[in-house]
């Protein structure tokens, strides 16, 4: 330049949503630091993925998944975010935006990207505690609140976003009710017989469904009780979730005096009827239409951000969107004209006993609309098809069983022969061409790396299969997915992605998942079928089947096996502290049947060796019988909380050691873990009970209690991190269980905690624990809940009947 | 050897229902403890309850496939042929076996191999 320096023109958006944000991301790609950018948000975060609402009400993701610009990317790109600050006015003669906490910004060209409000019932009651919207993270912290197990649910609405809420309620345990006022489900999205399967399916998972009833009040003092029916019923309720349409937030554009009608109006890029004012997203009608998915949304982005940057292309021309309704388990997609008229064929595929249902809407051989339920695999390229407008006449016939059948191709060939502008993430909108070139340009070799770049895949993760085949089909043997270890040989996915589609997929027994994830073996290996089996434990508490076969011989014989095949039988005591009617039901024991060797063990317990395995039920009769259980002591599972004296007794003692070693073996005792899971409680700092090789470790101070994680005092020695103080006794509880629990949740089979931290660090640890009290809270409640289910003595479960047939010989030849 | 062979008798043991799918029973016999196996395809085996590594017991190992784990070192033997996975000779002895009417019958004079 010419010595001076020239100001930038000032952007102001109003609105940090996901149509906001997506137009200045693509400003900053397509005309870096053309703007001086500040940005007013209305709510306190920073942008996140608002779709994947519903997977955090489910609890398959946590906040910091679903964000999409984190504030270190506000900073890197030098955008001003002024949060949790509502615009209440624009000045529009002075082109000041105004916050309603006093920042007055000037600009030169304001974006309005306000969104939508959901729609309240104007009814009796809708102002009552419990009666809620669904539309922000603030909105499911407020279910979360309420929906503990067994709590009661009512949802209004059964459309996309009704049936979200509901099936994430469900998940969290509520009783749930959906109150629908047409006669059949998502009748927006869906024909009668794709509602009908849907409506199976979701009885089925123990939700309660209403249709064609209508809502007449809510009923309570201050808090909801009950939601009542035209007809007079009452149906009780702790929780009401209204879901029942949304309308475009334009109340500032109006005040303003910007033309309006249900939305802003806006023209083909995006201008209001002041030229400096653009708006965006869902706030906008458009043609007479608004919008309510994303897809168009990031159509409109690109349009505006060029038109704003000077760049005025082509216009925004709507095309159809495609639906689908994120309840893990159901695949159901609906696109463009599905109910069909007198001038439309159908083409109907049926299987109603796999509850499969397809519809393909064709005028003069073009699909112009899409239903499929239970099966929408070959919807993305049905889709395509209707997008591009793509005349089927030669492949009428084969055209429903989707393009595998055309030419037997998989779906890594139906990606490739897809053109550059399909779109193959539909959360994110992102095009093949985008991805392929991402790809290319930034030496991308991994999943995580082009859903990092691009987003690609990043949200509900139903095109990962896609996005790899565009991997390989544009790095060739440069792409290892096995970069991430598989699990054994009977799989090529890794152990995280194995979870992930426990959860996602809904899968809840060993050969479920080994169908649906295509294992390569009929049942499986010895490395495998225990770590499926823990991780459906994990899952699904109370639900799952425990397998037995698939247990290692100690899980399954809940002892220890030697090496001349007899047991070590080790029971608990609790915080290592015993009594004398114990010792004596022992040393009884011990003589009665012949029990060769009794040791003191190293994690303060006793341990009797050599017990024969058709001794073992009469042996923890003997044992139950003087209140003495398993100490799983054989199992991947919470062994030994070792104490020292403490407070008691010992002159240096500050806080009572003792009995809190014992407290957190009662909350702990009977769980199941990815390894081995040993704690410590000491009383003083001296750490007497060697809190500090332990996988969670606790030493008393005068101020309160030093919480450490992920020591071993194993095979490679490490000592425990600091993972935070605490005061209180209640805390140490608390931070337990919930360490406990991610450690369950997360870790690989066989990994014990000290290696899982070295893998993600202490500092994600204390992300989840100590930085996050909501998600340590939500962590710790799945523990207990789990725990419901776990703490029953197998001892006195397998001794209190006849002995069961595992511990005996079928049958005696001699 | 094969050739060792005497005619068996066979003896009822057990229904087949009683053998867990994946999983295994034990039978005491002359020959010393024996393990009926049955399979994810319900396949049944009689071999030897003696891994030959260090004489861990083979039915309290993980069933896959038509092999068993022993629960010790974690060796994998073969049920159709008695031998370790990475080894070619048979080295765990079979019993011959036949199903009649839902019951196992073991056939118990002789091993059927070393
Ligand atoms: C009995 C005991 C030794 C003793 O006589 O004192 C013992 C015995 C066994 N230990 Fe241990 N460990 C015993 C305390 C320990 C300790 C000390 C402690 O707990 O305070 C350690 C080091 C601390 C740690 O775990 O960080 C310990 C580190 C191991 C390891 C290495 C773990 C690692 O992560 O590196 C193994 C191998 C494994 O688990 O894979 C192991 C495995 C075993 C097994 C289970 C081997 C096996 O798979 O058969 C032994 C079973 C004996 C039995 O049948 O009862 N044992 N073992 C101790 C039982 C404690 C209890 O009361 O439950
Ligand atoms: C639970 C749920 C699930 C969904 N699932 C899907 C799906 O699967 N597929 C799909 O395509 N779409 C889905 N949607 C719809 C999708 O999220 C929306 O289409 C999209 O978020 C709209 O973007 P937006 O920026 O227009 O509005 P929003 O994302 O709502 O952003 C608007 C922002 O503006 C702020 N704001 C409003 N007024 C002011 C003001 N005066 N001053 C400052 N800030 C203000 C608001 O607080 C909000 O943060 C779902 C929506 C929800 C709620
Ligand atoms: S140190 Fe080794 S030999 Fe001793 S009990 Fe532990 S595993 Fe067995
Ligand atoms: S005794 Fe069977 S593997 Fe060692």
């Amino acid at each position: 330049m010419d010595g001076f320096k020239m100001s930038r023109p000032r952007l102001v958006v109003i609105g940090n949503g996901m149509a906001g944000m997506r137009t200045v991301e693509e400003i900053l790609s397509a005309a870096p630091g053309y703007f001086d950018i500040t940005v007013f948000s209305g709510e306190p975060q920073p942008n996140y993925d608002r779709i994947m609402l519903s997977p955090l009400l489910a609890g398959d993701k946590n906040f910091t998944d679903i964000v999409l610009n984190d504030y270190d990317w506000y900073e890197a790109n030098n955008i001003r975010l002024i949060a949790g600050e509502h615009v209440d006015w624009i000045d529009r003669k002075k082109r000041i935006v105004r916050g309603a906490h006093g920042n007055d910004v000037p600009y030169d060209i304001a974006l309005l990207a306000t969104g939508s409000n959901p729609f309240v019932l104007p009814i009796q009651g809708a102002e009552l505690d419990g009666v809620q919207t669904f539309r922000t993270v603030a909105d499911v912290e407020d279910m979360l609140a309420v929906a503990k197990p067994g709590c009661k649910a009512v949802v209004i609405g059964g459309g996309l976003l009704g049936l979200e809420a509901a099936h994430g309620l469900n998940l969290r345990g509520a009783d749930v009710t959906v109150i629908h006022l047409m006669p059949t489900l998502m009748e927006r999205q869906l024909d009668a017989s794709a509602a009908h399967l849907l409506e199976r399916a979701l009885t089925a998972r123990g939700m309660t469904i209403l249709t064609a009833t209508e809502t007449a009040a809510f009923v309570g003092d201050e808090q909801v009780r009950a939601v009542r029916l035209k007809d007079g019923t009452e149906i009780e309720a702790d929780l009401v979730v209204m879901a029942v349409g949304i309308r475009p937030n334009a109340g500032l554009a109006r005040a303003v005096g910007l033309t309006c009608n249900r939305g802003v109006i806006v023209d083909d890029w995006m201008r209001t009827s002041d030229p400096e004012i653009f708006a965006i997203g869902e706030c906008v009608e458009h043609d007479g239409e608004v919008f309510g998915l994303v897809a168009p949304i990031w159509e409109m982005a690109k349009i505006a951000a060029n038109a704003m940057t000077g760049n005025q292309g082509p216009g925004f021309c709507p095309t159809v969107s495609i639906a689908r309704l994120k309840v893990s388990g159901i695949d159901m997609v609906s696109a463009g004209a599905f109910m069909g008229d007198a001038t439309t064929d159908d083409i109907v595929l049926r299987d109603a006993s796999r509850g499969i249902y397809k519809r393909l809407v064709l005028r003069e051989n073009r699909i112009v609309g899409i239903v499929a339920f239970g099966d929408a695999r070959d919807s993305g390229w049905h889709f395509q098809l209707m997008k591009d407008e793509t005349d089927i006449e030669t492949f009428r016939d084969s055209v429903i069983f989707g393009p595998a059948l055309d030419g037997a191709a998989g779906p890594a060939e139906v990606v490739l022969a897809l053109p550059d502008h399909a779109e193959i993430c539909g959360c994110n909108g992102i095009a093949k061409g985008k991805i392929v070139s991402a790809i290319s340009e930034f030496g991308l070799t991994t999943l995580e790396a082009v859903r990092a770049r691009t987003k690609a895949s990043s949200s509900c993760g139903s095109c990962t299969m896609q996005v790899e085949a565009l991997l390989k089909a544009t790095i060739g043997n440069a792409y290892a997915p096995v970069m991430v270890k598989s699990m054994c040989t009977c799989t090529d996915l890794s152990h995280d992605e194995v979870r992930r589609r426990i959860l996602g997929g809904d899968l809840k027994s060993i050969s479920a998942v080994m169908q649906a994830l295509e294992w390569k073996t009929p049942d499986g290996c010895h490395s495998c079928r225990p770590a499926l089996n823990f991780y459906l434990l994990c899952a699904w508490p109370g639900e799952y089947v425990d397998d037995a076969q698939s247990r290692f011989v100690n899980e399954r014989m809940h002892a220890n096996i030697q090496k001349d095949g007899t047991f070590s039988v080790v029971p608990r005591m609790w915080g290592g502290v015993t009594n004398a009617r114990e010792l004596r039901a022992i040393a009884d024991v011990v003589e009665k049947f012949d029990i060769p060797e009794v040791k003191i063990t190293g994690g303060q317990r006793i341990d009797m060796l050599g017990v024969r395995r058709e001794d073992l039920p009469a042996v923890w009769r003997d044992l139950n019988a003087a209140g003495l259980v398993s100490g799983h002591a054989y199992g991947k599972a919470l062994r030994t909380v070792k104490t020292c004296v403490g407070s008691e007794w010992c002159r240096f003692g500050t806080q009572n050691s003792t009995a809190m070693g014992i407290a957190l073996e009662k909350m702990s005792w009977g769980s199941w873990h990815p390894h081995k899971v040993k704690m410590a409680v000491s009383g003083c700092p001296r750490n007497c009970a060697e809190s500090s090789i332990k996988d969670f470790g606790v030493i008393a101070t005068e101020a309160g209690w030093d919480l450490l994680v992920g020591g071993n005092g194993g095979i490679k020695l490490r000592g425990a991190e600091l993972l935070c103080k605490v005061t209180m006794a209640d805390e140490v509880l608390e931070y337990c269980a919930a360490f406990l629990q991610v450690y369950r949740e997360e870790a690989l089979y066989l990994e014990r905690t000290a290696h899982w931290i070295e893998r993600v660090g202490i500092d994600y640890v204390k992300s989840r624990i100590v930085e996050d009290a909501e998600g340590r809270a939500a962590l710790a409640e799945r523990f207990h809940h789990a725990q419901q289910f776990a703490q029953v003595d197998p001892w006195e479960e397998r001794s209190a009947g006849p002995t069961p047939p595992s511990y005996v010989d079928v049958a005696e030849l001699v | 050897m094969d050739g060792m062979m005497v005619d068996p008798v066979f003896v009822d043991i057990a229904a087949v229902d009683e053998i867990p799918a994946r999983g295994a029973r034990t039978v005491s016999t002359a020959h010393g403890p024996v393990a009926i196996f049955r399979t994810g395809d319900n396949a049944i085996f009689a071999l030897r309850d003696r891994c030959p590594h260090r004489g861990g017991p083979l039915s309290q190992g993980i069933v896959h496939g038509h092999g068993v784990t022993c629960p010790l070192h974690n060796w994998v033997i073969s049920l159709e042929t008695g031998s370790a996975s990475d080894e070619d000779a048979p080295c765990v002895a079979r019993f011959p076996l036949r199903i009649e009417a839902g019951r196992i019958l073991l056939g118990i004079a002789g091993p059927i191999a070393a």
